[in-house]
Parts: structure tokens; C-alpha cells; sequence
């Protein structure tokens, strides 16, 4: 016999799963469905285009009364569920029905939210809900003239053009100063309601109802202002509750909506909830998207299939309301960490927004033009990194016209145009990528051609050449992970190592379900960077993890040959040092010696062999010229020479690099100390600048000389040398605690803001606290090149195995 | 066909790689999570990396210079890449833990 699969509820959330299930296991189950709504499952967010007359009742049904039959479903109409007996299995309705289940979706969905102000029970005030409220209005409108919308919201609005077209006047109150605030910020807001003003629409903006009037029906509403406004009809469109009347009868835990874990299960075995009347991790949806999309995990799992479960959704919205185009998704507000690009064009009545933080496209609001919706709600979910691209993602590759489409500009390349720099595939290569191979996302693209694959920053062109060989929906959205071996992120991995307090990498694929099992040489540095600064201690450092060069404390040449660069702190050196420096040179036939831009030696072209028995004639500390660590400390001689020179800046360089040397570090960090504001250490082209100044010191960050040029920004101004090492230290914990894996402090504190990192520095406490983590990671290290001498195992690493002359000479 | 003996299992730490020279000829000791061992030729054929340098992940090393992926098992170049490094036998005297690598006689000749 089948199993009993009872569906509360015949709206669009509840039916949408059951035919999902159908298309997976046709015929796993006995279906009942039972709804309150005397009709088929039609479709509510159309109910606006009934009521504006662009479409009929009958268009709107989703599923008629044969597909249930059809399909072996047995519907009741007309009868709302109002028990729900788990212990027993069984469900009752206000209609004497008494149903057994072996499985229970509720999809009670929400209910229509009703001002609770005097008069809201008189004839003539309606919410706008279902298939009765559409049609009292188009009643009233045949025999009544004045309406008043309450609720400037999406739905609102469109109940408003919806009366407009019943040649109703209507006037929508509002109690923000602002319609649609919640999806549209201030410019855009303001444009919309130009338009719909001279559609015919009034509003009435930062307006609380107090009291609905009128002898029997309503004939007006008051204000708590005083003012007034006539009215014949009121329609309520203020928001929705989760309907969870029957889940509390049944003893289901209920928040706002009714709780739900990954899975869309409740708390009672085998009773699932989706839809409106669902609460997520904390998130109640409004929108049917994301409803889809919990169906489909219910579908899965109700037919015996694997699903990793619902993770939550992005939404966007869209106002359905002839002759004005809005968009809306994601974050579309400023807030601190954020910044935006904006475009406004008065001429044509356009606005487009684009909110991004951390380099990632999080929000976007397009009023007049949404032609590029569909693009900029792809980028917001699936993350994709945008950073210094980021006016292309509005603008286009030329910053300029912004009426083209990225996949418009992608048509125009010819096809030997380069698209990946790094690695030199051009459009045709990638096209040919698509059609031959099938690759459908970026990712794709990158596994099969490397493009992408290195610096990144072509993967919003990547994606528009998708876009224009596939179409907008043609193209796979994959949320990225920090390498292909796994979809979560930098704070999501971090997050886990700490909650689970994971300390190998071993531990973090596994737990974490990395794809390959041992991992790429993407994530393996990273995680051991990760597990190495939240478990100091517990954390054992991974050498096969590291890179070449941090694991044999050398900076490896491309023809095999390695660099070593002694530790000279603060660019200071002694005729003793220089001369020892000269004799190793001398003895191990240093093919070239050569200044760094670090204001120190490096000795190039060294066998591997050689390296440990040159330190050990060195005898001097590694420079760690190879690592993602502190480098240098370059100053200028300051005031100990320099007749400008204000502060000593050698010492303060020396005593900073002795401080923080060895430390490891997301990427590799470069400070500098200049003894006067003339700057001659270049101290505002490196992540921790020191510029001293008469009585004080000014702290600059973030700066880099690089690949892309980035001046410092100023944190502070402080008075001494010890102030300058606790801000150092606090700054450097900070980007050690926050930065991702391989990213400088540039493009780190571009990510999270400056304002960010200055509120986390601003209290001394918290600089203390961040200082006392640092120095216990300092206390850990060890010299490396020392250690590499004396540790024999580690010695035998630099030499080969075994070596045999050729058979032939022997 | 010639059998080198190149040292012992334990001479190798696992996820690492120790280098063998046979004249001009370098080849790689691998040794691989669980302790199998595995060799080619150290040399990739991009750019003529170190590849005892890589990161081993399984059974591929990534070539430190720009990151090639190439296969333990038969010396191929993973996809997007195309190319292949020689694969030489090797293997472990289970009493006495002796590394054995064995080598094409023309090889040995050759180089």
C-alpha cells in the first residue's frame, strides 16, 4: 500500500512541491490536498493583473481541477484543516473530515495584515489577498469612486494601478516619508512616485491611520495627524502574517512563522511546512522564488533522493506595473561597509544602483532600464568576486555608455581578443569552450580552458561571454568557495575551524566535505594559514602544505635555483655583516648579488643543497624574503643623521621589525618608518606605514606598490614609539584574524572598509586584546634557517636521495 | 631494465618528494598518503619546474612554478594542460624497507 501524503493548503508553495514530487516519484504516494479557497491552485502574484484588467481569472489558474484528477490527487475545496493529531497521525477539518497521513506538508500559507484601527470591520474595507478581495474591488469600483490604498508597499501599488484602471481615483497612504522603502532606496522611490503620479495616483506619505469613519460603510479615514480624506473603498495592503494558526493547534514550534531546519521539517516527525507560512533561520519569504525553491527540497527528500537542503535565499523584486520598469534585490541600502556605483539619467527617467561589499556585487536597484537585472541578480547570487572591476559591473568595460549589456559589448570582440590576460585565452577560445565541451558557468570555463583560474578579474567578462553564447538563463550559477574543492568561503571555513575547533587540514576537508579529499594547492596554504592563527597552539604547522618556497625557506628561480636574503633589520648593517655576506658569496659561487627594494642583500642562484650550509656560514636570521609574513621594515636614517629628520626612525624600524618578524600573515606584509613627513622610506605605498612628525607619529595603512598602485590611508596620529607598536601590533592581529588567505591589506581593507577597521582599533582594550593574541603567536615561532641546521630530518630534506653517476661513465 | 637501490621508505615523509640523480637525469620520490610511493621524472613539462617541490594532493602534484597538475599514477598533465612526464617504477622491500627504482636500460645509458 502507498504511503499517505496530506498537503495543508492549495496555494502555490504546497502544489509547486507536490508537482516536483510527481516529476521524481510519480508514484510513491496517495496524495490528498486540502484548501480553504473554493477554487483550483491559481496563481496570487497575478492577482494584480486581473485587477488591472491584463488578464482574466481563468488565466491565472495554475492547475485545474483536471490536473488533480489527472494525477490521481484527490482535492478538497471549500474546507480548512483546524487539527492536527501527531501522535495519531491524523488531520481534521471544519468540514467533519478525518484523514490519516504518513507524511504532512502544511502550506497554510500567510494571512493578510488588518490595521487594528477603529472601524477596520466596516463594509467597504478589504485586503488584498485572494480571489474574493480582486473581486469586491472590481465590484465597488462599478458603483463607487474614491479609494484609498493603505500600504505604499509592492503589493499596495499595484492594488493602486490595479483601481486606476478601474477608473477608480485612488490615493495611497503611507506612513514613511518614502514608497517601497523597502526595496528601493530614496532616488529611486522618488522616481517611481513622479511616475505613478502622473499615472493618476496621490499619495499621502508619512500618514498614520487613526480611525476609519462612515455611518455604515466607511466614507473616510482620519489621520493621526487631524487630517482626513475621503474614501469608498479601503484596501489594506500592509503586509502579510504567516498564517500559523493550525501548526500552534498541533504544538509545532513557531516563531514568527513556523520554525523550520534545512530540510523544511518542523519539530514533529514527519510533518514538513513550506511556503508563507515558513520561517527559515529567521527568515520569513514573501516572494515565490525562494518558496519554489523549499518545495524542491521537500520533493527530494519525500522521494528518497539526496539534497544538501534549503541554505536560505536571495530575493529580488520586481513591480508589476505597466509603464514603469523597477527592480530591486538584495541589499539596496548604503550601509557602513558598503559602497556603491550609481547611475541617474533625468533626460530618460533612469536609475540603476549597484551595492557592493567585500568586492561582491550584494544588492542593486534599477529604476526605468532593468535590462540588466537578470545579470546583476546572477552576480548576487553567486558571490562573484568583482574586485577591481567594479565599475564594469554597472558601467561596462569602458565605464562609459551605460545603455550596453555586458554580453551586447562581448558580441562586438573579435574572437582572438583576450579575454584572461594571465593566461592568454581569448573570447573564441571560451566560446569554443562553451559549444564544444558544455561548459555552462564560470567555474566550468575555468577548469576547462584556465581562464579566470589566476588573478580573477576576468570573470565578470567570462560571464558575459556565457551570457551571450547561452542567454542570460542559459548560464549555471555556482556560489564560489575559496578554491574549486569546496563552495563555502573564507568566514564560513574560518567560522568552522573555530565552532568545531578543527586543527588539521585533514579535519576541515572532511568535516566540511571538500571534494578532493587531500585537497588543491589553492586550499591547502590557506587552511593551514587558518587553522594556524585561530589554533596557535593546537595547530601543528602543515610543511607539505606550504608553498615551495615557505617550506624551504627560500625563494625558488625558475630554473630551479633559489635566492637567500639575510634578515638586515631596518635596512642597518655592519662592515662585519657585509663582509661575511661577501665570503659566503665568495665561497658558494653566487652567480649574483643584488639590493632589494627592501633595503636589503639577495644572494641569487643557489643550488637547493647548498642553502642550509650557507646559513649556517651566514649565521644570520632569515630574511623571510619568500613568505606571507612580515618582509621588511624599510626606514630612512631619520633624525640620527637627517637634518629634516624629526624622530628616530632606524630605531623605530628595527624595533618594529624584531618585533614582528616571522609572524605569519594572510599575504606577505611590507612596513616602512620615515623619520619626517618628506617620506623618503615610502612609508604610504605599504600595508603599515610610519611617518613621523614633529612630537608624534602618523600610522598609515593599507597601501600598496605593487601591482596596483594604492597610496595608504591614515588610521591614526599617536604620540610614541610604544604607541606605535601597540597599533602596529593591533593592526596586524586585526588583518591576521580578518584577511583571506593570499590577500594584501590593500585589497583586504578595501573589502571591509576602513571605517571598519578603525572602529575595531578605536578602543585601547580592544588594541590590547588584539595585542595579547598577537604576542602569543610571536612566542611560537621559531628561527627557521636555525632550526633547518640543526634539526637533522629537516636538514636531509635540501640534499638529493641518492645520486649515481651515469651507467655509461662508470 | 636496471634496479637502483635508492634508499629507505622512511627517508621520505608523506605529502613530500625526495630527488634522485641519475647523471643529468632527476626523478622525483613521491610518497603519498598511506606511504605508497611513486616516481617521475622531476621536470615539468610547461617550464621545467621542480615538481618534487609541488604540493602533493592524492595522487597529483601541483608544478610550483604555474601551477600544473599533473597525475602520480601515469605522469599526465591534468585538463585545462596537456603534456605528460615520464613514470618510472619503483618499490619498497617490505622486510627491509629498501626503496627500489627501477630503470629502463637505454635510460640509464642514455643519460
Amino acid at each position: 500500500m502507498k504511503k499517505k501524503l496530506v498537503l495543508v493548503g492549495n496555494g502555490m508553495a504546497g502544489v509547486n512541491c507536490i508537482e516536483q514530487l510527481l516529476k521524481l516519484a510519480p508514484n510513491r504516494y496517495d496524495i490528498t490536498i486540502i484548501g480553504s479557497e473554493p477554487h483550483p491552485n491559481y496563481n496570487r502574484i497575478l492577482l494584480s493583473s486581473v485587477l488591472a484588467g491584463d488578464a482574466d481569472m481563468k488565466d491565472i489558474v495554475i492547475n485545474d481541477w483536471s490536473w488533480y484528477e489527472e494525477n490521481h490527487i484527490t482535492l478538497h475545496t471549500g474546507q480548512t484543516v483546524n487539527a492536527v493529531d501527531s501522535e495519531r497521525k491524523i488531520i481534521s477539518t471544519d468540514g467533519g473530515l478525518k484523514l490519516p497521513y504518513d507524511e504532512l506538508i502544511i502550506a497554510t500559507g500567510s494571512n493578510a495584515f488588518m490595521l487594528p484601527v477603529p472601524g477596520a470591520d466596516k463594509p467597504g474595507v478589504i485586503a488584498f489577498r485572494d480571489i474574493k478581495d480582486c473581486e469586491t474591488m472590481m465590484e465597488t469600483a462599478k458603483s463607487y469612486r474614491k479609494a484609498v490604498v493603505i500600504g505604499g508597499g509592492l503589493l499596495g501599488l499595484e492594488a493602486a494601478r490595479g483601481l486606476l484602471n478601474l477608473n477608480m481615483e485612488v490615493t495611497v497612504v503611507h506612513k514613511h516619508p518614502y514608497i517601497m522603502e523597502r526595496q528601493l532606496d530614496y532616488t529611486a522611490s522618488t522616481m517611481l512616485r513622479t511616475e505613478l503620479e502622473q499615472q493618476g495616483m496621490k499619495f499621502l506619505l508619512s500618514k498614520n491611520t487613526e480611525t476609519i469613519y462612515g455611518k455604515k460603510r466607511v466614507s473616510g479615514l482620519r489621520f493621526t495627524d487631524g487630517t482626513e480624506e475621503e474614501a469608498d473603498l479601503v484596501v489594506m495592503a500592509i503586509g502579510i502574517r504567516p498564517n500559523v494558526a493550525l501548526a500552534r493547534q498541533a504544538g509545532i514550534t513557531i516563531n514568527q512563522g513556523i520554525v523550520v531546519n534545512d530540510f523544511l521539517e518542523t519539530n514533529l516527525p514527519n510533518v514538513y511546512a513550506v511556503g508563507e507560512c515558513v520561517e527559515h533561520r529567521g527568515v520569513a519569504y514573501g516572494l515565490v522564488a525562494p518558496l519554489y525553491e523549499q518545495g524542491a527540497v521537500i520533493a527530494k527528500r519525500l522521494a528518497g533522493l539526496e539534497t544538501d537542503g534549503y541554505h536560505g535565499s536571495v530575493v529580488s523584486t520586481k513591480l508589476k506595473v505597466s509603464g514603469v520598469d523597477v527592480f530591486s534585490a538584495g541589499v539596496y541600502a548604503d550601509r557602513p561597509g558598503t559602497r556603491s556605483i550609481r547611475v541617474q539619467d533625468d533626460f530618460d527617467g533612469v536609475y540603476k544602483k549597484v551595492v557592493i561589499q567585500d568586492g561582491k556585487v550584494i544588492g542593486a536597484v534599477l529604476f526605468g532600464d532593468i535590462t540588466d537585472s537578470s545579470r546583476l541578480f546572477k552576480m548576487i547570487r553567486t558571490g562573484e568576486d568583482v574586485t577591481g572591476h567594479e565599475k564594469e559591473v554597472l558601467l561596462g568595460a569602458s565605464g562609459g555608455g551605460a545603455k550596453k549589456s555586458g554580453a551586447d559589448m562581448v558580441a562586438e570582440m573579435p574572437d582572438d581578443e583576450i579575454v584572461c590576460g594571465c593566461n592568454g585565452i581569448s573570447k573564441g577560445a571560451i566560446v569554443s569552450a562553451i559549444n564544444e565541451k558544455g561548459c555552462s558557468s564560470v567555474n566550468d570555463i575555468k577548469a576547462c580552458t584556465k581562464a579566470g583560474g589566476s588573478c580573477g578579474g576576468c570573470k565578470p567578462l567570462i560571464g558575459d561571454v556565457l551570457t551571450y553564447v547561452l542567454g542570460a538563463d542559459g548560464v549555471k550559477t555556482v556560489k564560489e568557495g575559496i578554491c574549486g574543492c569546496t563552495t563555502l568561503g573564507r568566514d564560513e571555513v574560518v567560522e568552522s575551524i573555530r565552532s568545531m575547533h578543527l586543527t588539521t587540514s585533514k579535519e576541515v576537508m572532511n568535516v566540511l566535505g571538500w571534494s578532493n579529499t587531500e585537497g588543491c594547492s589553492k586550499c591547502r596554504p590557506a587552511l593551514n594559514y587558518y587553522l594556524g592563527m585561530v589554533w596557535p597552539d593546537d595547530h601543528e604547522d602543515e610543511r607539505e602544505s606550504r608553498f615551495v618556497n615557505e617550506r624551504n625557506h627560500a625563494n625558488i628561480q625558475k630554473d630551479g635555483t633559489y635566492s637567500v636574503v639575510p634578515r638586515m633589520y631596518g635596512g642597518v648593517t655592519t662592515p662585519a655583516d657585509l663582509q661575511r655576506i661577501a665570503n659566503v658569496a665568495i665561497k658558494y659561487d653566487v652567480p649574483l648579488v643584488k639590493m632589494t627594494g627592501g633595503q636589503r642583500i639577495d644572494l641569487l642562484g643557489v643550488k637547493k643543497e647548498d642553502l642550509p650550509k650557507m646559513w649556517e656560514d651566514l649565521d644570520m636570521p632569515s630574511g623571510y624574503a619568500y613568505g606571507k609574513t612580515l618582509r621588511t621594515v624599510k626606514t630612512c636614517v631619520g633624525e640620527t643623521f637627517c637634518r629634516f629628520g624629526t624622530q628616530d626612525a632606524m630605531g623605530m624600524g628595527i624595533k618594529m621589525e624584531k618585533k614582528f618578524e616571522r609572524l605569519p600573515t594572510p599575504a606577505k606584509f611590507k612596513m616602512a618608518v620615515s623619520g619626517c613627513p618628506r617620506n623618503c622610506a615610502e612609508a604610504t605605498i605599504k600595508d603599515f606605514g610610519v611617518v613621523a612628525i614633529d612630537g608624534g607619529w602618523e600610522l598609515y595603512v593599507a597601501g600598496n606598490g605593487g601591482t596596483k598602485l594604492r597610496g595608504c590611508d591614515l588610521l591614526t596620529k599617536v604620540k610614541t614609539e610604544d604607541d606605535v607598536m601597540e597599533w602596529c601590533g593591533a593592526y596586524m592581529q586585526y588583518y591576521r584574524e580578518t584577511g583571506k588567505y593570499n590577500e594584501r591589506t590593500s585589497e583586504w581593507l578595501e573589502r571591509i572598509g576602513l571605517d571598519t577597521v578603525k572602529a575595531a582599533l578605536e578602543k585601547q582594550e580592544d588594541r590590547l586584546a588584539l595585542v595579547a593574541r598577537i604576542e602569543h603567536s610571536l612566542s611560537l615561532t621559531k628561527e627557521p634557517w636555525k632550526e633547518i641546521i640543526e634539526e637533522k630530518a629537516l636538514n636531509a630534506t635540501y640534499v638529493p636521495l641518492a645520486e649515481e653517476a651515469p651507467a655509461s661513465a662508470r | 631494465m636496471k634496479r637502483i637501490h635508492i634508499g629507505y621508505e622512511t627517508d621520505i615523509a608523506e605529502k613530500r618528494a625526495r630527488v634522485v640523480r641519475i647523471g643529468e637525469l632527476e626523478i622525483a620520490i613521491f610518497k603519498l598518503t598511506g606511504g605508497e610511493l611513486k616516481a617521475i621524472e622531476n621536470r615539468c613539462p610547461h617550464k621545467g619546474g621542480k615538481l618534487s617541490e609541488g604540493i602533493v594532493c592524492d595522487h597529483h602534484v601541483f608544478c610550483p612554478l604555474h601551477d600544473w597538475k599533473i597525475s602520480l599514477k601515469d605522469g599526465l598533465v591534468q585538463a585545462p594542460d596537456e603534456g605528460c612526464v615520464t613514470s618510472y617504477r619503483v618499490e619498497i622491500d617490505g622486510a627491509s624497507g629498501e626503496v627500489w627504482l627501477h630503470l629502463p636500460e637505454e635510460q640509464t645509458i642514455a643519460s
